[in-house]
């Protein structure tokens, strides 16, 4: 049971996120929505990672126990640095967007249609 | 000799170099008929300039037809389809986060109801 | 000696080189604006030198195999691992270096192209680094036998895309433009995310190979594979998941969108190297076959029809790129549809997907091409209103006759390259299902209409009082435009050498699922 709550959580943070983006219409918003998700991807993976008693890789006097494979932990590292990335990206587009549309609601940022 | 630029498509082929030949003759042929045609005319008389029915040539820019008024019969005959299918690009940004989840859970129902 | 160690390591050096180039131009730029386009031009010429060596290599000896951090680039499996390559491993096969070639290709004509276009425009240090890390993305997605690795290029992609989707502001107009478009590629980025680490959490492995040779396709597997699926058709513009493309295409300088129509079909390599090689014969090839077709009938027809319409010539040629890529699922779909009958497959099966993947690399061609001609227009009239312009046959005849090769080349009329493709795919598909092949026709009949409006109302007509001091485009831009040109004539000219050459091994390789695994497993 609680073996799989990381899991469910996860799961609940994608399904937030996702929520937050269909429903909000700040753009700011749909951005921490976009968060939420990657907060919950991050969480799955680490969950993956996790062996019950399993000991860090680290060689230097390690005591005796079986070792985690590190590939989920590097990968999400990885994704925190690619999330981050993205944020700031996407922050900084929704700031020119308020600079020069003066608003910030989805409903009114739609120059392009049709 | 021409089998090496053949295009084999399984159940019929295509050769674009015999293609660019025939095109080439017919060209030529046209270019043949031109050639045959009046050469010496009067250039700036009356000869040259369009016949309206007698009405003054209007100015140049004035007859070109912009785009926006080709096809207006395609458009209006197809206006049951277009005025359906134009306002779903709405330009919302959540209407494109929907439509692509709305999608994958389509795919998520087609793919689960065939498994 | 220095040969061999070359040779040894192009897929790394495929990455390397445009990596580094990216990286430094800005350096360079700091110093002065000449050695840096320069310098852009030289990284350029030098991955498509790596790209075509690479091809070659593949080509001759089959799928190469290139282990990073091992002693030697073919030690896919360490010793004491237990059978599990950990590290990072490239698997190029012909599908991925056809890509690779296509991808390096349109680059360099973007980049010839950019010397001049760009000069207007402020950033352009930015400009060429972003330029240079989108080819890094492209090829890095192409060539990786690695799924992380792969969400890895395609999140590099979707940043340098997006960052140069906005990067002329243009009134916030293209940053709304940008900012649609890396929203949508990072949500789907992270549903292909989620779906890697279901696989894992199941296979224990992140490698292609290593996933495809234990697939068992429990129901994780199908979440898996349609989060996949379905992010990575978004990415390549599927209808109805289209919204994102006419706005960023429109919105991005023209040289970024011919590279664009690039980076979104690498997309469409994920979506076939999904199905094809991680899963293979283990899916229910015939549902998911026929969902690729849907998708892409959808995106013909509605890509099509939404062109008509349209006023902004860089809009309506987005639609147009979105329409083609119908065709290229079509083709491919048609092809996993009968995947498991071996018998259908000979019969049409092979050659339709010949015909999809044929029209991957047409497609970049020619819809590069358009938009370079659209990038030329706006260059020297400042509008891409088609209500506005008129009569410029009269002063930009190169241009012109470019647009005309792409225009006949996209509506699919002999000798260009596009109708090679297109009457690959027409036949078989006619084969399969007469109906499919029938809309596909009437889409080309309508795409050359909606040419013709385009082509009428830019170059035809008297020439108009606002443009009298329009002159052509500076060679740079002619040049991109005449190498997409001269490849777009090449490639319908000689069709079958380029299918012989290129295609029918692409289309094998994905096929081929075994092959795949045993070149990175050892024959396992």
């Amino acid at each position: 049971m609680f073996f799989n709550l990381p899991f469910i959580v996860a799961a609940l943070l994608v399904i937030l996120g996702i929520t937050t983006m269909l429903i909000k219409r700040n753009l700011i918003k749909m951005i921490m929505g976009l968060a939420l998700v990657e907060a919950g991807v991050n969480l799955l993976l680490v969950s993956i990672g996790y062996r019950a008693g399993g000991i860090a890789p680290i060689f230097t006097s390690a005591p005796d126990g079986v070792m985690v494979m590190p590939t989920v932990q590097a990968m999400t590292l990885t994704n925190i640095v690619i999330g981050i990335a993205t944020t700031a990206l996407l922050l900084s587009f929704v700031m020119v967007i308020y600079r020069m549309y003066g608003t910030a609601n989805a409903e009114k940022v739609r120059k392009l249609r049709g | 000799m021409l089998d090496a630029y053949t295009l084999q498509t399984g159940t019929g082929f295509w050769d674009p170099v015999v293609w660019i030949v025939v095109f080439l003759v017919a060209f030529l042929i046209a270019l043949a008929i031109w050639l045959l045609g009046e050469k010496e005319y009067p250039r700036d008389t009356q000869a040259v300039k369009p016949f309206l029915s007698g009405n003054v040539e209007p100015e140049k820019a004035d007859v070109h037809m912009r785009a926006g008024n080709l096809y207006w019969g395609f458009t209006e005959a197809m206006k049951g389809y277009y005025s359906r299918l134009v306002p779903l690009h709405t330009g919302v940004l959540n209407d494109y986060v929907l439509w692509f989840l709305g999608v994958m859970a389509l795919v998520f129902v087609i793919v689960g109801v065939a498994a | 000696m220095m040969q061999e160690l070359l040779l040894q390591n192009l897929p790394a050096l495929l990455l390397a080189v445009p990596m580094l180039g990216a990286f430094v131009t800005p350096l360079i730029g700091r110093a002065s604006g000449g050695a840096r386009n320069l310098w852009a031009v030289a990284v350029m010429l030098a991955t498509l030198a790596v790209a075509v060596l690479l091809t070659a290599q593949v080509l001759s000896s089959g799928t190469v195999v290139y282990t990073f951090g091992a002693a030697a680039p073919d030690l896919t499996v360490p010793a004491d691992s237990g059978g599990i390559p950990i590290r990072i491993i490239f698997a190029v096969d012909a599908m991925g270096a056809f890509m690779a070639l296509a991808a390096s290709l349109v680059g360099l004509g973007v980049m010839l192209y950019s010397l001049a276009s760009a000069t207007r425009s402020t950033g352009q240090n930015g400009y060429y680094a972003l330029l240079l890390l989108l080819v890094v993305g492209i090829l890095g997605m192409v060539c990786t036998g690695d799924m992380f690795n792969f969400f890895v290029f395609l999140e590099i992609n979707s940043l340098a895309g997006a960052a140069l989707v906005a990067s002329r502001v243009d009134k916030g107009v293209a940053v709304e433009a940008g900012l649609k478009y890396a929203v949508l590629s990072t949500l789907g980025g992270l549903l292909v995310l989620f779906a890697i680490a279901l696989l894992y959490g199941q296979y224990g492995a992140l490698n292609i190979a290593v996933i495809a040779s234990r697939m068992l396709f429990t129901p994780l597997d199908q979440i898996a594979l349609v989060m996949l699926l379905v992010a990575l058709a978004m990415k390549a513009g599927a209808v109805p998941m289209h919204f994102w493309t006419p706005d960023a295409y429109s919105m991005a300088p023209s040289s970024i969108t011919a590279l664009l129509v690039v980076a979104s079909q690498a997309s469409l390599y994920g979506v076939f190297r999904v199905v094809f090689t991680l899963y293979g014969l283990t899916l229910d090839y015939a549902t998911i076959g026929w969902i690729i077709i849907i998708l892409g009938v959808l995106s013909m027809f509605v890509g099509v029809t939404m062109a008509i319409p349209q006023k902004d010539v860089k809009r309506l040629m987005a639609y147009h790129a979105v329409s083609q890529t119908g065709y290229m699922l079509l083709g491919v779909g048609v092809g996993l549809a009968v995947l498991g009958n071996q018998q259908l497959l000979d019969t049409y099966g092979v050659i339709a997907m010949e015909g999809g993947i044929f029209h991957i690399i047409n497609h970049a061609m020619y819809k590069g091409l358009l938009f370079l001609t659209a990038g030329a227009i706006f260059y020297r009239t400042g509008t891409r209103n088609l209500n506005q312009l008129g009569g410029l046959g009269h002063s930009m005849k190169w241009t012109m006759v470019f647009f005309i090769i792409g225009a006949l080349a996209i509506a699919g009329i002999p000798p260009f390259n596009g109708f090679a493709s297109k009457l690959m795919i027409y036949e078989s598909v006619f084969l399969f299902n007469p109906l499919l092949a029938i809309i596909a026709m009437v889409v080309s009949i309508l795409t050359l209409a909606s040419f013709v409006k385009v082509f009428h109302s830019i170059f035809m007509g008297p020439r108009l009082p606002e443009y009298a001091d329009v002159r052509e485009v500076p060679a740079p831009m002619i040049i991109g435009m005449a190498l997409l040109s001269l490849l777009v004539i090449l490639f319908g000219v000689f069709p079958q050498e380029v299918v012989d050459l290129l295609i029918t091994p692409a289309a094998g390789a994905l096929i081929d699922q075994g092959g795949y695994i045993a070149s990175v497993l050892g024959g396992a």
